[in-house]
């Protein structure tokens, strides 16, 4: 059945790991990056994923098919954001303490209405094998790709398109940098921040449904373990970049897998401390590439957390 | 990162006297009572939709979070560590850091006083104790005054260095309790070695509440005497305001930086210690028990202010004692009080935009009547 | 039916606490006399296919009794939350037997609350009560690690790589004989046969929990089982990786059914009715109790399609054994994986032997550690 690689193990399982963990924190920092960029932050995004792997479940379950479950977390999402932008688009709100508040209204509501859910198995998403070259089963285990993770690429390098070269792009870019400016120039800032919020709040929807729909797979009240919050972090990891957030999420992605495994390779003492691998990780490399005199480079100037 | 202190240039700007004084007060009291007013009625519609009765749920939640002397004893009890942990962000906050790691420090704090136990063993309770509260203090301190010193002198981020470090914390917490620290008799509970009897916090006399509560108070307290009536909290405050004119005035922002962190660690890690003294008797996995989670939200529901978050925590433990007798007089799940919770947060949150609106509350109509 | 031995004096004092109360489901019987009110705690959500589902399944037996009123409360946490939580229904519920059932809720939880409440019976699930301990405390528990063993049987006759695995939350006593009982059952069938062990560190981690699964099936394990609090997403996982598994806590069969072995599953159902019937008797429950297959505490789920007959024959066989009583899984000559003495030849710690439950070891032919 399944062939004896050896060390061999530790790089499939984070490359393995990479493309199953990722997902989530691909799509939660993309949505958040959208949302940064045009000047406002929501840190509740870890409640829209919860919620978001909870509706995307159940609308799953109760239809039978997994892409309507995804399409039900995405609106669900945007619902979310949308609340989150037209409340702080109110003068005087803060836009930090209304992302917690909207984090725990998510999960409250993603509970209070997942209860039913728990139990039943809802249909998965499907993953296509890239593995087919191999004939050695961990090889095509750790390359089945799910058509989220594909999608998620893609729409990383769309919009790190989108703010290069694009008008919407720029008026996102042109609002989070100044909302003078923008108004200047006939924009209407706070409709700006507030479809930027609702379609990032989608995307966190989306990964979400990821969760709960194929990896893991299942729907619980311990599903996320704070990956939402972790993913908002990780866009100021990737300086606001989308193809950064990419890379930023596989990293995050890969170096969780490097604890199971080294203990399946023997290295089995310790293991806290390699489950912090990746915390440990990204600390190191933010304070590498960080610098006392220089703004951080792509920080949107409106942007509250970086002022 | 900056936060808002919204009422903060009027009172840095000119004192407020007499009469405009208290109506600004007023204001600051009647329109979050109203919002938690309103964010209640929502919560009754959300209720009502589902059939359930909400002059129940409300009495239920009164009854269990306040209607009783063993109701504000479960409440109060969830209060202790709350306002530990909220003041782990209302300090630095005051400079405009956003610290979202506070539980870092809790989990560490806890895990020194316990390591600290161990080592002071035989040593009589008046000194070990106090000595045991400085390593989870020192410990608090160091762990997120690192996070304000990597923000001042190397430009890190000290949102997400804070939260990475947290989860680094209570990885760190697992391993020790797990392995170094590990009590051999601790068989299916992983924890360092029990206090001795000795060691051990009591509650307050007649209470059965821990000392935490009163530490917890009188530290509120003490900050906001800092923030508000010395020459500290006013550099603080215009550092938070403007950096650059900050430096230009020749205050030390770096030092201001890395002091508040650390004192609002020192805070934490004080929780951690009550944790193992008064509640766990060791220190395990059960200190990473989210009360830094909920004091990010409570800071940012008290605006900073360090008095303002002995009520605000004392609400907020309030609902959550209740939601055991809701869970089973109601048939509800033991979530719907975190959907209360959403609803009446965001609620206040949302009034913060009333502040200036109504002309009631303006001082100028007052200071006029005052001659002032 | 009989009446709950309550005293007048004490149904009125009862009643007086409870004015104001809003809608309580009092239901009072003809003489007077109160229902006993009795309270369940658990740790995580109840329906979570594992530890905390096995423990609502027994309370729901429970409730079907005549004279009692049961009330519960989930993803109550180790903290003083759970002291309250206990106190709440003693204050508010007149609850007068409560199962908290969480390990993690005894010391200092129960230990120090039970002493404040001398008229309240506490009885802690998995706990090991004392001589000196408040005597209105009792700690009960089964000998799930026989459980585990039969699991180990199937999963000796299913396994083609001689390789299977495990995943385990915490390296104590309790799992670390699972994981042990589990191997050793499978070398009753081939001794060449090792098991790979991944701690995740937590009860419940959904995520951590599916790759330590998926690291397993890397490493060449074909059979999967564990223990954390909810077992969905290890049989899931390891099913959609198309190795066998062995359930745990509860019946997951339906989770896997095509991969589904068996499983080793707790009964409080039967253990709970009878705590409940002695106090509603007017009897003391014992306050340290062990049980295992033969005394109904645990069962085994359904064999599953995939099981062969000679898995099966020898399966029945053991558990007829065990059934018999004095069952030893842990016997010599055995050693542990560092190569230390377990047991000498002659030597084994029967299913009631209390130093399981001190276990600190890994045998033999599990690959893993316990630090």
């Amino acid at each position: 059945m399944e062939t004896d690689l050896g060390l061999w193990v530790i790089p499939l399982a984070i490359i393995g790991g990479a493309i199953r963990v990722s997902t989530p924190f691909l799509f939660v920092s993309l949505g958040e990056a959208l949302t940064e960029r045009s000047g406002r932050i929501n840190l509740g995004l870890e409640g829209t994923l919860v919620f978001g792997a909870m509706s995307g479940y159940a609308a799953a379950y109760l239809t039978g098919s997994p892409w309507l479950g995804v399409f039900a977390a995405a609106i669900s999402g945007a619902m979310f954001g949308l609340l989150h932008g037209l409340i702080c688009s109110l003068p005087k709100v803060n836009d930090i303490a209304v992302g917690i508040a909207m984090m725990i209204l998510g999960m409250g509501l993603a509970f209070y209405f997942g209860k039913p859910f728990v139990q039943p198995v809802a249909p998965n998403l499907p993953s296509i094998g890239f593995g087919w070259w191999s004939d050695v089963p961990q090889v095509r285990a750790a390359l089945q790709v799910n058509v989220l993770f594909l999608i998620g690429a893609v729409l990383a390098v769309a919009m790190w398109w989108m703010f290069r070269s694009t008008r919407v792009g720029l008026i996102v870019r042109v609002v989070g940098d100044s909302t003078d400016a923008a108004r200047a120039m006939g924009l209407r800032p706070a409709l700006v921040r507030i479809c930027a919020t609702a379609v990032g709040g989608a995307f966190a929807g989306v990964g979400g449904a990821y969760l709960s729909l194929y990896y893991p797979g299942s729907w619980n009240e311990g599903i996320s373990s704070g990956q939402g919050l972790m993913a908002v972090a990780l866009v100021i990891f990737a300086r606001w970049n989308p193809l950064a957030c990419f890379g930023a999420a596989l990293l995050f992605g890969g170096a969780g897998a490097l604890g199971p495994t080294l203990q399946s390779v023997g290295v089995s003492e310790g293991y806290y401390l390699f489950f912090a691998a990746p915390y440990v990780l990204t600390l190191g490399v933010l304070i590498v590439t960080s610098s006392p005199t220089r703004a951080m480079t792509g920080a949107p100037g409106e942007l509250s957390i970086t002022k | 990162m900056r936060v808002s202190s919204p009422s903060l240039p009027a009172t840095v700007a000119r004192p407020l006297l007499g009469r405009a004084a208290v109506a600004r007060r007023a204001e600051a009291v009647v329109i979050p009572v109203g919002a938690l007013l309103v964010g209640f009625a929502i919560f009754s519609v959300f209720l009502l939709l589902q059939g359930k009765s909400p002059t129940e749920f409300l009495s239920l939640v009164y009854r269990a979070g306040f209607g009783t002397a063993f109701s504000w004893q479960n409440t109060l009890s969830r209060a202790a560590p709350l306002l530990l942990a909220a003041l782990c962000v209302a300090l630095p906050a005051r400079l405009g850091l956003v610290v979202i790691g506070g539980e870092g420090a809790i989990v560490l704090g806890g895990v020194g006083a316990g390591a600290a136990a161990v080592m002071l063993a035989g040593t009589p309770a008046a000194l070990a104790l106090p000595l045991m509260l400085v390593c989870a203090m020192v410990i608090g301190a160091v762990w997120i005054g690192a996070v304000g010193a990597l923000r001042h002198f190397r430009g890190v981020n000290e949102t997400i260095a804070s939260l990475l470090m947290a989860y680094i914390a209570i990885a760190l917490m697992n391993h020790l309790v797990e392995g170094p620290l590990r009590d051999p008799a601790s068989l299916n509970k992983p924890s360092t070695a029990p206090l001795d009897d000795a060691l051990r916090i009591g509650n307050l006399p007649g209470w059965d509440v821990h000392w935490g509560l009163a530490f917890g108070v009188v530290c509120c307290v003490l900050a906001w005497v800092l923030i508000e009536k010395t020459t500290w909290g006013f550099a603080a405050r215009i550092a938070g305001g403007n950096v650059r004119a900050a430096q230009v005035q020749g205050l030390p922002v770096g030092w201001l930086i890395v002091g508040f962190t650390a004192l609002g660690g020192a805070f934490a890690g004080m929780a951690g210690f009550f944790e193992v003294a008064a509640v766990h008797g060791s220190a395990n996995a059960s200190l990473a028990g989210g009360y830094g989670y909920t004091g990010i939200l409570i800071a940012f529901l008290a605006r900073h202010n360090p008095l303002a978050i002995i009520p605000v925590a004392v609400l907020l433990a309030g609902f959550e004692a209740s939601s055991g007798l809701v869970q089973r007089r109601m048939d509800l799940p033991d979530a719907t009080v975190l959907v209360l919770q959403g609803f009446v947060f965001l609620a206040i949150l949302i009034s913060d935009t009333l502040f200036g609106r109504f002309k009631f509350f303006a001082p100028e109509r007052w200071s006029t009547r005052d001659g002032n | 039916m009989s009446i709950p031995p309550f005293s007048r004096r004490r149904f009125l004092s009862g009643t007086a606490a409870l004015a104001g109360a809003t809608a309580m489901p009092q239901l009072a019987f003809a003489d007077g006399h109160a229902p006993l009110s009795v309270g369940f705690i658990y740790v995580g959500p109840k329906d979570d296919f594992g530890y905390n589902q096995a423990h609502a399944e027994g309370a729901a037996a429970v409730k079907a009794m005549e004279g009692v009123t049961v009330v519960e409360e989930e993803n109550v946490a180790e903290t003083i939350d759970v002291q309250k939580s206990m106190e709440s229904m003693i204050n508010f519920d007149e609850t007068k037997l409560l199962f908290p059932t969480s390990f993690g809720y005894f010391d200092p939880h129960v230990l120090e609350t039970a002493p404040k409440h001398p008229d309240v019976r506490f009885q802690h699930a998995a706990g090991l009560w004392s001589e000196g301990m408040p005597t209105n405390v009792g700690s009960y528990f089964g000998y799930i690690g026989m459980g585990q063993y039969l699991n180990g049987i199937t999963a000796g006759h299913a396994t083609t790589t001689k390789k299977i695995g495990f995943v385990a939350a915490k390296p104590i006593p309790q799992v670390l004989l699972n994981i042990n009982s589990f191997l050793l059952g499978a070398r009753q069938v081939d001794p060449e046969i090792t098991c790979q062990v991944i701690f995740t560190g937590e009860w419940s981690l959904a995520v951590k929990e599916a790759e330590a699964t998926n690291a397993l099936a890397d490493a060449g394990c074909d059979v999967i089982t564990c223990h954390v609090d909810g077992p969905k997403v290890v049989m899931e996982t390891a099913a959609g990786r198309d190795a066998y598994v062995c359930g745990y806590h509860a019946n997951q069969s339906p989770l896997a059914p095509e991969k589904y072995l068996t499983g080793a599953e707790w009964n409080w159902a039967g253990v709970y009715t009878g705590m409940v019937q002695t106090v509603l008797d007017g009897g003391t429950i014992d306050n340290f109790v062990r049980g295992g297959l033969a005394d109904g505490f645990i069962k085994m789920s359904p064999l599953g399609p995939a099981v062969s007959d000679a898995s099966r024959a020898q399966f029945e066989a053991t558990k007829a054994q065990i059934m018999a009583g004095g069952f030893a899984a842990i016997k010599g000559p055995l050693n542990d994986n560092s190569g230390n003495v377990i047991a000498a030849a002659g030597e084994g710690f029967a299913e009631d032997d209390i130093a399981l439950e001190s276990m600190d070891y890994l045998v033999e032919g599990v690959i893993g550690s316990t630090s």
